[in-house]
Order: C-alpha cells, then sequence, then structure tokens
C-alpha cells in the first residue's frame, strides 16, 4: 500500500485516492497549432523514477492533489494541493 | 540442432537422457549484424525468427537484458483470442490465432496450445448490445464467434453464479471456439530455439545502455557487452519502451508504464475447461485453469504509473471479490502466488508497430493487456516491416502518428487515458 500524506486530511492508504495522471502536462491556448494539442493530448514522458501526478483523494477531502512520487519505488515526496488558491489558503497559514 | 520427435523421445528415453543438446547457442556478440532486436521477450524471438524464415534475414542479434521471456512473456495469463470489436485489431489478432493454430508444428516445439474456447460474459442488456456487435464484426471478417443466452451457457459452465443474487447476473456470453491458452514459457523458448537454428544470435544478460546514430539514422546499439553495430534495430520492450526509445533521443510517446498483477492457485482437479472472462464497471476478470490443475486469472491494473514489478493488495482484494462474484466455489481455494508485469498502456488501447522519427529504428509497443496473444502475428508483421522499411496492410493502421492524423483506434472508446483501455 502507498501511503500519501493529504495536505487536509493527514497520512491515507492510496485506495482513498484515484490516480489522476501526469501533472507536468501544460495544456496550450484554444487556437494554438495541432501538433502543441497533440503533445498535451497523446504524448508523455513517462519517467522510470520520480513523476509529479494528480491524485484526487476520492474517498476523503475530494482535493487534487499533486504528489510526487517515484515510479519504480513508489516512494512518495512532497504533496501539495494541485489548486493553487487551496494551496496558499490553507498552506499560508492565513 | 536436433529435431524433436517421438523417436528422439523414445531414443533419449534408452540412453537415460543423454544425448540432448542445447536448445540454442550462447554466442559472443559479432561487431554487426544486419539487424538488431533489442528483447528477448516472444515478441522480440519471434521477430528474429521470422525474419530468419520469411525473409531469409539470418545475420541477426536479440539482445536481451536477463533471460528469455522473463519479462511480460513468463507474467501473464496465457489468453489467446481474437474477439475484438473493431476490424483492424480482430483481424490482425485472427492472424495472430491462425499462426499459433500452426505453431507447435512450425516450431517442432510445443506450445501447447489449447483451444479450449472463451466466454465473454455480459450481464445488462447494453452490455448484449455491444457482444452482438462484436459477434457480428467478427463474423463479417470471416471469424467465427456466436452469441450464446443465458440456458446455453449454465449448459456449458454449470458452476458459475447464476443466483437470484448474484452480483453480476449472467444473461450470455460472446463464445470463441478456436480461442485458448497456451504455455507461456515454451513461447519464448520455442522462438528462440528456431531462430537459432536459422543462425540468430541470441545474447543474453546483454543490456542495451544506448542507441548509436548517424545523421538521423540508427546505425547499432550500446550494450553493456560493447559496441553492436547494425544496418536496422527493431524495439521490442514492452514495458520499458519509454526508456529505451530515449536512448534514441525519443522522449515522448503515446504511452504509459502500468502494473498489471496477475494470480495462479494451488493446483487442483479438472475444474474449468474455458476461458471466462468478463467485464463490468468496477469489474474485470480473466480465468482459466492451467494443465497443472493451477486457477490462473488477473483483473485490473493498479491505475497508477510504475515500474514496479510488484503488485499492490488494494488490487489482489479486487480481483479476488471480482472471483467470487462469478465463481464462488473458489472460496476456499488457496493463492499460491501473485505477482506483476509492467505494462506498456497506450493511449488508445492499441499497440504501435511502426516506423520511427529516427531512420532505421522500428518500434513494436503499447500492447496492453493483449501482448501475448499477440505474439506470433507481433513477430511476423514486425519482421516484415523491419525487413521491407515500410508497414504491411494489417499494420499500417497501427503507426506512432495515427494519434497526430486522428486515426486512434480505441476499442473500448475511452480517450486518452492509458489506464482506462
Amino acid at each position: 500500500m502507498i501511503r500519501i500524506t493529504c495536505p487536509f486530511c493527514g497520512e491515507r492508504d492510496h485506495s482513498e485516492f484515484s490516480y489522476g495522471g501526469d501533472a507536468t502536462v501544460a495544456y496550450p491556448a484554444l487556437d494554438a497549432p495541432v501538433e502543441d494539442w497533440n503533445a498535451a493530448v497523446y504524448e508523455r514522458r513517462n519517467p522510470r523514477g520520480p513523476h509529479k501526478e494528480y491524485w484526487h483523494h476520492l474517498n476523503g477531502c475530494r482535493s487534487w492533489l499533486v504528489v510526487e512520487r517515484d515510479t519504480l519505488t513508489h516512494e512518495v515526496g512532497k504533496v501539495e494541493f494541485a489548486h493553487p488558491g487551496l494551496r496558499e489558503s490553507v498552506e499560508g497559514g492565513a | 540442432m536436433s529435431h524433436y520427435s517421438v523417436w528422439s523421445v523414445l531414443r533419449e528415453g534408452l540412453r537415460g537422457q543423454t544425448g540432448w543438446d542445447r536448445a540454442w547457442r550462447d554466442p559472443e556478440p559479432k561487431p554487426e549484424y544486419d539487424v538488431v532486436i533489442i528483447g528477448g521477450g516472444g515478441h522480440g524471438l519471434a521477430t528474429a525468427y521470422y525474419l530468419a524464415k520469411n525473409h531469409g534475414i539470418t545475420n541477426v542479434a536479440v539482445v536481451e537484458k536477463g533471460w528469455l521471456g522473463g519479462g511480460n512473456t513468463g507474467r501473464n495469463t496465457t489468453i489467446v483470442r481474437s474477439n475484438y470489436a473493431l476490424p483492424v485489431s480482430t483481424q490482425f489478432y485472427e492472424h495472430s490465432v491462425q499462426l499459433w493454430e500452426n505453431l507447435s508444428h512450425d516450431l517442432n516445439y510445443n506450445v501447447m496450445f489449447s483451444q479450449r474456447g472463451q466466454l465473454g460474459l455480459f450481464h445488462t442488456p447494453a452490455a448484449r448490445d455491444g457482444a452482438a456487435k462484436r459477434v457480428n464484426t467478427m463474423n463479417a471478417c470471416g471469424i467465427e464467434a456466436s452469441l450464446l443466452n443465458r440456458d446455453q451457457v449454465i449448459r456449458m459452465v454449470p458452476h458459475l453464479d447464476y443466483s437470484e443474487n448474484a452480483r453480476f447476473p449472467i444473461i450470455g456470453a460472446v463464445l470463441q471456439k478456436r480461442a485458448g491458452t497456451a504455455r507461456h514459457d515454451a513461447v519464448a523458448w520455442g522462438f528462440a530455439r528456431g531462430a537459432d537454428q536459422r543462425g540468430v544470435d541470441i545474447l543474453q544478460q546483454t543490456e542495451v545502455t544506448g542507441i548509436l546514430r548517424e545523421g538521423g539514422k540508427a546505425v547499432g546499439v550500446e550494450t553493456s557487452r560493447g559496441t553492436i553495430r547494425a544496418k536496422k534495430v527493431g524495439v521490442a520492450v514492452a514495458g520499458s519502451t519509454g526508456h529505451v526509445m530515449a536512448m534514441a533521443g525519443i522522449e515522448r510517446l503515446p504511452i504509459e508504464s502500468h502494473k498489471l498483477q496477475a494470480f495462479v492457485s494451488e493446483p487442483l482437479k479438472p475444474l474449468l475447461d474455458f476461458v471466462i472472462g468478463y467485464g463490468a464497471p468496477g469489474a474485470h476478470f480473466y480465468i482459466s485453469q492451467s494443465d497443472k490443475g493451477g486457477m490462473v486469472f488477473g483483473g485490473d491494473l493498479d491505475f497508477y504509473n510504475s515500474y514496479a514489478q510488484r503488485g499492490n493488495l488494494p488490487i489482489v482484494q479486487d480481483v479476488a471479490e471480482c472471483a467470487m462474484a462469478i465463481m464462488p466455489c473458489l472460496g476456499r481455494v488457496k493463492l499460491l502466488r501473485h505477482w506483476a508485469g509492467i505494462m506498456d498502456m497506450s493511449m488508445d488501447g492499441t499497440h504501435i508497430m511502426s516506423k520511427t522519427p529516427v531512420d532505421k529504428l522500428y518500434m513494436n509497443a503499447g500492447w496492453c493487456y493483449g501482448g501475448f496473444k499477440a505474439t506470433p502475428a507481433s513477430g511476423w508483421h514486425f519482421a516484415d516491416l523491419i525487413a521491407n522499411d515500410r508497414p504491411d496492410e494489417l499494420t499500417a493502421a497501427f503507426s506512432l502518428d495515427r494519434f497526430e492524423r486522428g486515426y486512434a483506434i480505441d476499442e473500448k472508446g475511452m480517450g486518452p487515458t492509458p489506464k482506462l483501455h
């Protein structure tokens, strides 16, 4: 079992979460050339090692998180809210 | 190299089994080959075999990091079938089934192909419509398949859960009689022996560490046993495709690596003489009984990117629930082993067999759940692609650039989310 420390709920089993894929994909502008859209929709780096990815705390607080995880060892590193506003208001301590 | 036959078995029986040769050589790498295939799994070995047999190209090396068939070839649930919903897929896999049917004779090696038939169960009227479409597509492609109702399924496999309160009530099934299972190790060994007999060098314990390029063209590989030059390089390393293709400067592909677990129970007396599979929202399961009696089964991915060849417990529970939902008689059966393999999950759920942006570099990847059954056809058509430097009629649709051109082959209509295929 992978354990992910949700910044809101604390450390939980990964079975509470739903995987959301590569978090480094940046979507281009709507009128960007087709090559850019092809890259964003279809192409992945798929690294063997550190990977930045989305997890949705589906059976918890329902926050979308960005998790740094190693795809070879499954070791979890930094976890933070995917939404920058949420990150600021919760982690900023305001 | 000796020919295997009933006479050789009798002769060796009388000679105390002292006269058997090695099934394949263990040669030193030559400095240069016509073709280097990276990956000594079923697909790579089959490619080398058909390069030699169909195209007369025998100056070939298969370069394997570990041992033959130690990756996904030895980690799957050995099911062979060709019941796909899209014509290009079902035709490709049908060619594979046809090759399987004569493979033991062709290789002079018993791959124990058992055409026991496969039943794909369905549980809702909508799923029955989908199944009927699939049967019609197959029949239109000249492949025999039939739609069974509930009573017919009960007669064929009486010990599934047909009760009133079944979690997944069985209302019928798609039957493909020519589907079945094969012995996975024997497939790798048979192709290895056949390729070796035709002059192919099989280099085990030889890790590829780089792909040599000159002027945008692949010209060989760097390995842990030195540099090997080649006129053409084929990559058949499903599970590690991204890692190997990055060595050729191709950093991004329409593939994610995921792990899939498989399971085998303690050996039982004959219990199941079909391959059974079903998929419903929240459940995915397939099971058969091996010749040794073990129940061999599997389910869904672990659902997150991974290169770790080991499973995770939530899916063990998930698959056990799927098993109990359909075959409650398995409840007291002990699990013997479970393991995981790394699969190339492509963006549309279909494999990629293609030329690449690097000239003379060819890739065979993205097999999702379906790599084992494809082994002979994969080798056949990949060899053809490499030999002729162009895809044949049956494989043109599986090109790497199909995504960009808008011709994804999305069997399940799931969209570009690899874990869902």
